[in-house]
Order: C-alpha cells, then structure tokens, then sequence
C-alpha cells in the first residue's frame, strides 16, 4: 500500500484517469453525432408531417419548427390521394401484409420443423435452393408472375398480392425460423416423447411454445416486407381503391409541385407500425439473421 | 439430431395412428414447396422461355390471345445494341459496389463503437439508428428526396453554410438554391447511395456488435498482454472470429442493392430518367411502359439474376460450408 502514497506513481495514474475520461468524452461525443445525424431524416418526415406549409416552403432551415397543424394529417385522411382516403391504402396494406403472415407463418413452421428436426434424402437441395431463391429478384418473377395472376382472375385484387407476397418472404421465412427451431434441446421433446406423448403433442405443447418468440420475429420481418413491396403492389393493383400504401404514396408527386405536407403525413402513418415492430423484436431479428454465422 | 436419440426412439413402440415417420418430413414440406414450384420455380422457368421469345399486346391482351413468338436470341441482342441497357448495367454494379462497401465500413465502424459505449449509452444509440432501420423504402425515397430538394432541401441548405471560397475550390459553385439533384444520373445516385447506406448500415452494425459480443474476453487480454495495439487487434483476432458474420452481411447487401427498385423509383418519380435507371427498373420499364415489350423485360430480368448468381456464388458456397446445412 506504500506505493499508493508514492506521488510519482500517483501522477501516473491520474494521467491514466486523463486519458480514460477523454476516451470516454470522445466515444459518446460520436454516438451524440452520430445518433442525431442517423435520426435527424426521421425527425425532418415527421416535423414536415406537422409543419404549415410557410415553414415547409422555405429555404431557410427551421429545425423547431414554432408552427404546428394537423391540418395535413386531417387532409391526406380525408380527402386523401388518388379519389381515396389513406385509410382505405392502410387498410388494403394491412390485409395483404397480415394475410402474407398468416398462410406464412403456418407454412413455414412446419417447413422449419421438417429441415431442422429431421435429416432426410433432399434436405441439403431444399436448403441450398432456398438461399439461390433469394438471389432471384422480384422482376424476374414480376412478369410470369403478372400474366399468371391476370389468367387465373385475381388481377386487382388484395388476394392475387397475398398469394405472390407468401411466395417472396416464405423462402427467407423458413431460412430463419430454422435456426429458432434448432436452437430447442431436442432432448425435452424425447422425454415428453418417451412419456408417452404423442407426436402432435409433442410438437404442440413443447416445441411450439419454445419456438413462438422465433415464430413472432419472423412473422414480423414477413409483415414488414409484405407492407413495404411496391413492385408487385404497382403492377398487378390498376384500380386505386386497391392500392396498397407504397404505390398511393407516388399519387402525391403530381404534375404541379408536390404536396409535402401531406406526403409527410401519410409517410408518417406507414412508418409508425414498422417501428414499433422494430422495437418490439429487434435483438431476435438480428440473432435470426445472422445466426449460425456467430457461432461459425 | 444425434444417433443415439434415433435408436432411442426406435425403442418406443409405434402407434397405430402412426404415419411411417421416415415420410414425416416430406409431409410437412409439401405446403412450402408447393408455393416455391408454384411462386417461384415455375415463374423462373417462365421468365427464361419468355427471354427467348416476343411477348407484346397482342400476346396478354385478354380477347382472343395470340401465341408468343419464338425469337430466339433476338430479345438479348437488341438489349446488347441498346446504350440504355450499358447504362443500367453501370449504374447497377456501381451503385452496388460503392453501397456495399461504405454499408459495411460505416456499420462495422458503428458496431464496434457501441461495444466501447457504456451499456446505457449502446441502448440509446442502438434505438436511435434502428429508426432509420425501420423506415419503409418508399418513405426512405420520399424523404431523402425533399432533403435533396433544389429549392427547400437541406442538402443545399448545408451547401450554402460552406465559405464560398471553400465551395468553388470543391465544386466550383458558391450558391446552391436552386440546384437539382435528381434530374441527373451521377447526382441521382449520390442521393440513393446516401438513401441506401443510411437506412442499411444499422443492420450492418447491431449484427456486428452481436458478433462482437460472442467472442471470449481473454482473447483480447492475451492479445493486451502480448502488446497488441487496437488495429493489430482488430486485425488479427476480431475480423478473423468475425469472417463468418462478414460474409453472411456481405451477401446479404449484395443482393439487397443489386435490386434496389423503390427507392430508386421514388427518387426518379418513376421509371422517367432513362439515363439513371438501374437493371430492376430497366425491366420494369421495358415490360410494363407502353408499349409493353414483356419478353425484353424479362431477358434483362434472367441477365440481373445470373449476375447476381455469379457474383454470389462463391459467398453462398462459404455459407453452405459454414452453415450446418449438410
């Protein structure tokens, strides 16, 4: 204890207490920059959603705004865009995207299930072509897709965008709830098996309660992707009261400036639900994402 | 599954309501795969065949169809004689190239800055970046395109706060009001690539930081205690133990920005600045502007997806070995 007295050393070590505290100031100085600068285009939408257009059609920057109006949020949810209200493009959004996750959640579970709970002839394939599907993009499909969907009667209709947004995030659905399934000991499914529970039981009552937050993150990057497609929702919806919101949003870019006010506004309101989801399940997101990476 | 949980379970005796279990499997599959061959596969084949052959309004229209012409190569080599098509197809590897790049430098960056920050400081960041994350790419267009604005956008807002002398010597323009971002194709892509890397590098850097989480702490003391500096470290213990989730990050923006179409869409107003489109939105274009040329649409579609086949190859290769696929 005698060298603590010692003032040489003392010196070194609040020296070493400098440097720390300067470190310290340095990284959180970059997260505050970094942290505004990353959320300020989020800020800016929804300001602009509330701002009268005097503060919005300025050149000057105004980043309080001391105007404030819900007369934009009032408009675009009355009068709306392209003859319909936004809530009617929420709503057809909202059907497709819960749609996609209904007939995927189910279906990928139990492809899931098959891929991570079994080994059989043809399983490698299915997992080798399930990552090259994901390589194929949407305009590749876009076209058969769009001539199918017109033969077979579901042209302008929420259901024919269903059926095709089942297709684009099912391969990604099942690439992810996989890892979920897996990371289950398999050993509480044998003793519920050697207990004499039956095989649906046992799927029932132990692996799917275990898997469930698995099957939430990816039900929710599925509905986040089906509420996001604008190509397929742009080429198979010509009849505005079927648009989704992605493609109503271009319906504000018109031929004599646009109304950004508005625009705003109902970016706004798409935006809202995708973060709290975000928020909800982000940490599970990511370990499905990339999981089986990690662990290399 | 191990063997010695299958010779477990062969103790057990099988019940009579029992489906063979070696088809179990196959039965839960049907379901997905049916909607892969109907969704995906049977359309892929279509778009190929389609390629070779000219699909116009006479061919879709709904009263008394004419069958598709087979053209052969024709569609192929009338986009090779098509400036429009080089292009695209400049914009689309630049675009990727340069997006992917800063994507993973500025998130690598940013998720090894978090696991410095204090656990408070990491939270508050983590949500602040994670609503770029979450912006829908159409809102993304929307809203990097009123920043770009010529007359209200901050960008040229900003522009205009940088001494005039500073300005000229850069750009050779002092006075920013006024001027358009998105009516030219080099500019249109700074915006996007700006758009792309703001609203992806957050992925990048949460993925990272879980990364970076899972790798033991004394590897880092050994490498202290051989005198190792901060960058020989990152070099020779992180970016090693870390490969597997590079890859996997890597690939994944690949494919993310090789096909970027709403944002684009948006910036663009639409398929309208022919000199700035990219591959997605060249097909798009092609098939579904008037009048409607399907069958080039798609010989430009099956030409983006064996690029990125090509280009992804031999990431998907790494990632079938490392991953427990066999």
């Amino acid at each position: 204890m005698t060298t603590l007295t010692n003032p040489q050393v003392k010196r070194g070590r609040d020296k070493a207490k400098t440097r720390k505290t300067l470190r310290k100031i340095a990284l959180n100085g970059t997260a505050v920059v970094l942290f505004i600068a990353t959320i300020f285009p989020v800020y800016w939408m929804v300001t602009t959603a509330f701002k009268t257009n005097d503060q919005i059609f300025t050149t000057e920057f105004i980043p309080f705004p001391t105007s404030f109006t819900f007369e934009h949020l009032d408009r675009v949810l009355s009068e709306g865009v392209a003859g319909n209200s936004i809530w009617l493009y929420l709503r057809n959004s909202a059907i497709v995207a819960l749609g996609t996750v209904a007939v995927g959640a189910v279906f990928s579970l139990l492809a899931a299930t098959a891929v991570s709970r079994f080994r059989f002839k043809g399983r490698t394939s299915f997992l080798i072509t399930l990552l090259i599907v994901q390589m194929v993009p949407a305009e590749a499909l876009l076209i058969p897709l769009f001539l199918s969907v017109k033969r077979l009667g579901l042209y302008d209709q929420l259901l024919g965008l269903i059926v095709v947004n089942v297709g684009l995030t099912l391969p990604f659905g099942i690439w992810m709830l996989r890892t979920f399934v897996a990371a289950v000991p398999k050993s509480l499914e044998e003793a519920a098996w050697i207990d004499g529970a039956s095989r649906f039981t046992t799927f029932w009552k132990v692996l799917f309660p275990l898997v469930a937050p698995g099957l939430v993150a990816t039900s929710i990057f599925s509905f986040i992707t089906a509420w996001n497609e604008l190509i397929f929702a742009l080429v198979l919806m010509s009849d505005p009261s079927g648009y989704t919101m992605p493609v109503a949003l271009q319906y504000f870019f018109g031929q004599r400036g646009t109304d950004w006010g508005a625009i705003m506004a109902s970016s706004t309101l798409m935006t809202i639900p995708v973060i709290v989801f975000f928020l909800l399940v982000q940490r599970r997101m990511v370990s499905g994402l990339v999981a089986g990476a990690v662990k290399g | 599954m191990t063997d010695t949980s299958i010779a477990r379970r062969s103790h057990r005796p099988q019940k009579a309501s029992g489906l063979n279990p070696k088809y179990i499997p196959y039965v839960l599959l049907i379901p997905g795969v049916l909607v892969m061959v109907a969704l995906l596969l049977y359309p892929m084949i279509q778009a190929i065949i389609m390629s070779f052959q000219k699909v116009g309004i006479p061919q879709i229209r709904e009263v008394n169809p004419k069958p598709a012409d087979w053209v052969g190569w024709e569609n192929y080599t009338k986009i090779f004689e098509n400036d429009i098509f080089w292009s695209s197809l400049r914009n689309t590897l630049v675009f990727a190239f340069v997006t992917v790049s800063l994507t993973l430098i500025v998130g690598t960056g940013v998720g090894v800055l978090l696991q410095q920050l204090s656990k408070r400081m990491s939270t508050i960041l983590i949500v602040g970046i994670m609503f770029a994350w979450a912006v829908p790419p159409v809102a993304q267009g929307v809203i990097w395109r009123w920043l770009f604005d010529a007359e209200a956008g901050i960008v040229n807002w900003a522009l205009n706060l940088l001494p005039d002398f500073l300005a000229t010597a850069l750009f050779g323009r002092a006075d920013w009001t006024g001027v358009p971002w998105l009516n030219e194709a080099y500019t249109v892509y700074i915006a996007l690539i700006m758009t792309v890397v703001w609203a992806s590098f957050p992925f990048v850097a949460v993925s990272v930081l879980a990364g970076l989480k899972s790798i033991p702490s004394e590897l880092y003391e050994a490498a202290r205690v051989d005198g190792s500096g901060p960058w020989r470290t990152f070099r020779s213990v992180t970016f090693p133990l870390l490969k597997p989730v590079f890859a996997v990050l890597t690939i994944l923006s690949i494919i993310w920005d090789f096909k970027v179409f709403s944002q684009l869409y948006v910036l663009l107003n639409g398929p309208t600045n022919r000199g700035a489109f990219n591959l997605s939105m060249f097909s798009y274009a092609e098939a579904f502007r008037a009048p409607p040329k399907m069958g080039s649409g798609a010989a430009i579609a099956v030409i983006l997806t064996i690029i990125l086949l090509v280009v992804t190859a031999f990431y998907v290769r790494q990632m079938v070995k490392s991953e427990d696929v066999q």
